[in-house]
C-alpha cells in the first residue's frame, strides 16, 4: 500500500507540461480532439502497467492512479512528446515493471531471442521425422 | 453434520486412490501367472469407479452447505454470504481456491470412473496402468485438499452472516468457465496417464493412439468452450471492451490448449500412418505438465492476475512440489522408456503428415513462446528485475507464427497422405490463396492505414475459411465421414475466429466522454444519447442505471449500463450493457459523475467482433462431431469383428 502511495504521489507531482484546454483529472477519461494524436496516447496506454492493479494495462482499469496515469500520457502526447520518450521517462521513474514492452536489455535479450531460438531447434528435431534423402539428390 | 459427511467421503476417496494405485503397481510389477495377480487387475475397474462417485459426493455436500449458507464452516463464511442469489451458492462453491481445487480432483476423480466404465478398446494391463497413473496424480490433489486446504473445515463460532463473494464473480460466467476448464485440464490428464500406462506396458503404436484419441478431443473440446466462456466473460465484465489481456492466468488456460491441439494433430498421425510415436508421447507429458503449471499459476497466486483470490505462499509451495513430483517424474518415466518405443515411420516432406509435422513444430514453438513470456517476469525477478511481459511481445513474436500456422491449416488437409506432388498441391490451393489475395489488396484500397498483422489477419482468414472448405468439394457429401466434417467445421472456425480479431484490431472505435443528459455522442455507426439516471436495486446490489437511446439509421434501442455497488464484500462493478448486431456490438459503460454534473460515458463500436467466440463455438462443434464420428468408427470397427 505504501509503495502504491507513493507511486501515486510521484504521478501527481509530475510537473504539468502543457497548456491543454481541457483540466488535466478529465484527460482520464476524455479523448484527445485530435483523433491522430489520441490513437498515438491509446496505443501508449495499452502497453503500461497499471502498477497498483492486478495485472492491467492502465487503458484498462479503473484504479485512480490508472486514470492519473492516462492523463498524463495524454497530457504530454499532446504537448507534442513522442511516445517512445513517454515510455522512457516512466520507466526511468518506475523502472521496466511499468512497461508491458519489455526494453532490450541484457536482462531481456533471452527473451526477446528465445522465439527464433525456438524455431530453429524445434526445425532441427522435426528434421528427424522425414525420410532422409540421399546425397546429391537433395 | 453435512460438512463431516463431505470430509469423510474425501477421507475414503483419498483411500480408495491409494488402493487402487498399490494394486494397480504390484500386479503390474508381478509375472501374470503370480496368485491374486488376476484379482489384483480385475479390482482396479470398480476401485476407480467408487473413487468417482465418493469424491462426486463430496463435491455435492460442499455444495450443500453454501447452498445451506451453514456459516459454520468456514469456506462459507469466507466466501458466500446468505443474501445471494441461489446459482452463486451453487456455482460459489467453486469460487474460491479450496472449492476449486475440490471440483479439479472431482472431475479427476469422476474422468477415472469414466475410463473404468467406458474405455473398451485399451489392452487390459495398460487400461490398468492408466487407472493407476490416474490414482496417483489424485492422490496429491487429496493430500493437498486434506492436509493443506480442507474445504469442510469448521469456525467456532460462526459469525452472522459471511464476507461474500467477490462481485465480479457473480455472474452466470461463473457457473461454466470454471468447470469446462477443469474438465479441460483434466481431460488431459487423463491423455497423460494414457500415456504412462502404454509406456510402462510398451504398448505404444496405432491401436494406443485410436484409444487415446477420443479422450484428447474431448479435453480439447472442453478446453475450447472453457476459454472462449472466459474470454466473453472477461470482455462483458470488466469494462473495458478488451477480450484477451495476455494475463498470467489466460496464458495458463492458452498453454495446454495449444499442447493438446498438437497432440490431436500428432495422435492422428499415430492412428493413421504410425509414425510420430515418441513425440506423441512426449506431447501428452508436455500437455500435462501444461495443465499443472496451470494450476500452479492460479492456484498459488505466485503471479498477479485477476483470478488472485486466497493466494497463500505456503499452498504455492505445495502446488508447487506436487508440479515438480509430476513433471519429474513423467519425464523420467518417459527419458528411461523412450528407448523402447520403437521409431515410428518417416514421412515425405510434401504429404498430409509433413504438414502436420510443421504444425505441431510451429504450435509447439507459440507455446515456447508463451510459456516462457508468461514465467519470465518470475525468472527476472529472481534476479533483481522487476520487469512485465505483455501483449506487445507476444503479439510481435507469437503473432507472425500463429499466421503462418493458419496459413498452413488452410493448405494441410488439401495434401494427400503418404506422398503428394508440388505442382497438383499448389493448384488445389489455387483458389483460396486468389480470395487470400483479393481480400488483401481489397482493404489496402478500401481501408488503409491498418497495421500489418491485423491486416494480414484479415487477408489470411477470408483464404483460409475458402480453404478449409475445400475438402468437400467434389466428394459426396453423404458419404463423407462425420470427422471429416467435424475437421471441417473447427478449421473454419479458427478462420472466423482470426477475422473477428483482425476485424476488431483494425475497425475498433472508441467514444469517451463526459456528458449531459440529452446531449448526443457519436460512435461508428450510432448516435447514443444518455435520456436519465436511475436508482436500481437488486438481491445483493444497489446501482446507479443510465438510460441510454442508441440510434442508428432509423432504429434505435435503449441501453442499460449500471454501476453497481455491493455491500458483502464492498466493492464497485460496472455492468457493461452491449447490444450485439450483426455487424458487431455496440459496448457501453457508465462512468461516474465529474464536479459538473456530466455523466463519464465509455462507448466502443466493435466491427464483428463476436465472431471471436462464434470463431470459438464453431471450433467446439467440430470437435464434437469429430468426436461422434470416431466413436462410432470404432464402435462399428468392433462389431465388424464380433
Amino acid at each position: 500500500m505504501k509503495r502504491a502511495a507513493a507511486l501515486a504521489l510521484l504521478v501527481v507531482a509530475a510537473p504539468a507540461v502543457a497548456d491543454t484546454p481541457l483540466p488535466p483529472a478529465a484527460l482520464a477519461d476524455t479523448q484527445l480532439p485530435d483523433p491522430h494524436q489520441e490513437a498515438e496516447a491509446r496505443a501508449l496506454m495499452e502497453t503500461l502497467r497499471c502498477v497498483v492493479c492486478q495485472g492491467q494495462s492502465i487503458a484498462q482499469s479503473d484504479a485512480d492512479m490508472a486514470g492519473q496515469m492516462r492523463a498524463m500520457v495524454r497530457q504530454r502526447i499532446a504537448a507534442g512528446e513522442k511516445p517512445r520518450e513517454i515510455r522512457k521517462w516512466l520507466i526511468d521513474r518506475y523502472g521496466d515493471y511499468v512497461s508491458y514492452d519489455p526494453p532490450w536489455s541484457a536482462v531481456t535479450a533471452p527473451l526477446w531471442l528465445m522465439p527464433l531460438a525456438l524455431l530453429i531447434i524445434g526445425a532441427w528435431i522435426a528434421r528427424a521425422s522425414f525420410k532422409r534423402r540421399k546425397r546429391g539428390q537433395g | 453434520m453435512i460438512a463431516e459427511g463431505g470430509l469423510a467421503a474425501l477421507w475414503f476417496a483419498a483411500a480408495l486412490a491409494l488402493l487402487q494405485l498399490v494394486l494397480a503397481a504390484v500386479a503390474l510389477s508381478r509375472r501374470q501367472t503370480a496368485i491374486g495377480v488376476e484379482d489384483m487387475l480385475a479390482a482396479v475397474r470398480p476401485i476407480a469407479i467408487v473413487q468417482g462417485v465418493l469424491v462426486v459426493l463430496a463435491m455435492l455436500l460442499l455444495i450443500a452447505v453454501f447452498v445451506e449458507s451453514d456459516m459454520s464452516v468456514r469456506l462459507v463464511a469466507e466466501d458466500s454470504s446468505a443474501a445471494k442469489p441461489l446459482i452463486y451458492k451453487v456455482a460459489g462453491a467453486w469460487g474460491n481456491h479450496e472449492g476449486s481445487m475440490l471440483l479439479w480432483v472431482t472431475i479427476l476423480g469422476l474422468a477415472g470412473a469414466a475410463v473404468a466404465l467406458f474405455e473398451r478398446t485399451l489392452e487390459r494391463k495398460t487400461l490398468v496402468a492408466t487407472l493407476g497413473a490416474q490414482a496417483a496424480i489424485a492422490l496429491g490433489f487429496y493430500a493437498f485438499l486434506l492436509f493443506s486446504s480442507n474445504p469442510f473445515a469448521r469456525l467456532d463460532p460462526p459469525p452472522p452472516d459471511g464476507q461474500g463473494l467477490n462481485p465480479l464473480l457473480q455472474d452466470p460466467g461463473l457457473a461454466f468457465h470454471p468447470p469446462t476448464l477443469y474438465l479441460g485440464y483434466v481431460g488431459i490428464s487423463v491423455a497423460f496417464s494414457f500415456a504412462v500406462g502404454a509406456m510402462i506396458t510398451r504398448d505404444v503404436g496405432p491401436a494406443f493412439a485410436r484409444a487415446m484419441r477420443p479422450w484428447v478431443l474431448a479435453a480439447w473440446i472442453f478446453l475450447t468452450i472453457g476459454i472462449t466462456a472466459g474470454s466473453y466473460w472477461a470482455y462483458y465484465e470488466l469494462g473495458w471492451g478488451g477480450w484477451w489481456f495476455w494475463d498470467p492466468v489466460e496464458n495458463a488456460s492458452l498453454m495446454p490448449w495449444l499442447a493438446a491441439t498438437a497432440l490431436l494433430h500428432s495422435v492422428t498421425v499415430l492412428a493413421t500412418r504410425d509414425g510420430l510415436r515418441a513425440w506423441t508421447i512426449m506431447l501428452a507429458v508436455v500437455a500435462f505438465s501444461m495443465s499443472m503449471i496451470g494450476t500452479f499459476l492460479v492456484r498459488s497466486g505466485i503471479l498477479t492476475s485477476v483470478h488472485a483470490f486466497a493466494i497463500d505462499p505456503k499452498r504455492g509451495a505445495f502446488i508447487l512440489a506436487l508440479l515438480v513430483i509430476y513433471i519429474g517424474g513423467a519425464l523420467a518415466l518417459f527419458a528411461l522408456r523412450v528407448g523402447t518405443i520403437r521409431q515410428g515411420n518417416t514421412f515425405e516432406p510434401i504429404s498430409r503428415e509433413g504438414a502436420l509435422v510443421v504444425n505441431n513444430l510451429l504450435l509447439s514453438v507459440i507455446l515456447g513462446i508463451v510459456l516462457i513470456g508468461t514465467l519470465y517476469p518470475i525468472v527476472a525477478a529472481a534476479f533483481g528485475t522487476q520487469l512485465s511481459v505483455g501483449h506487445p511481445f507476444f503479439d510481435s513474436t507469437a503473432g507472425p507464427i500463429a499466421l503462418a500456422l493458419v496459413a498452413l491449416m488452410g493448405i494441410g488437409p488439401l495434401l494427400r497422405w503418404r506422398r503428394d506432388d508440388l505442382r497438383a498441391g499448389l493448384k488445389r490451393i489455387a483458389i483460396p490463396a486468389a480470395v487470400g489475395v483479393v481480400a488483401l489488396v481489397a482493404l489496402l484500397v478500401l481501408a488503409p492505414g491498418i497495421h500489418i498483422l491485423p491486416l494480414l489477419g484479415l487477408a489470411l482468414a477470408a483464404g483460409v475459411a475458402v480453404a478449409s472448405v475445400a475438402p468437400l468439394w467434389g466428394r459426396d457429401l453423404k458419404r463423407t465421414p462425420l470427422f471429416t466434417y467435424g475437421m471441417v467445421i473447427a478449421h473454419l472456425g479458427i478462420a472466423v475466429s482470426l477475422a473477428g480479431m483482425a476485424s476488431e484490431s483494425a475497425f475498433n472505435k472508441e467514444t469517451l466522454v463526459a456528458t449531459r443528459i440529452g446531449e448526443p455522442q457519436h460512435v461508428g455507426p450510432y448516435t447514443v444519447t444518455l435520456l436519465g439516471v436511475r436508482p436500481v436495486v437488486g438481491v445483493n446490489w444497489s446501482a446507479v442505471e443510465g438510460v441510454l437511446k442508441a440510434s442508428r439509421g432509423g432504429a434505435s434501442t435503449t441501453l442499460l449500463p449500471q454501476s453497481r455497488f455491493f455491500s458483502t464484500p464492498p466493492q464497485m462493478t460496472n455492468e457493461s450493457a452491449i447490444k450485439t448486431v450483426l455487424d458487431g456490438q455496440l459496448y457501453t459503460v457508465l462512468g461516474n459523475q465529474d464536479d459538473a454534473g456530466r455523466w463519464q460515458l465509455r462507448l466502443w463500436w466493435k466491427p464483428f467482433v463476436t465472431l471471436i467466440w462464434a470463431g470459438g463455438a464453431l471450433i467446439a462443434i467440430g470437435g464434437a462431431l469429430s468426436l461422434l464420428g470416431r466413436l462410432r468408427r470404432e464402435r462399428r470397427a468392433r462389431r465388424g469383428e464380433a
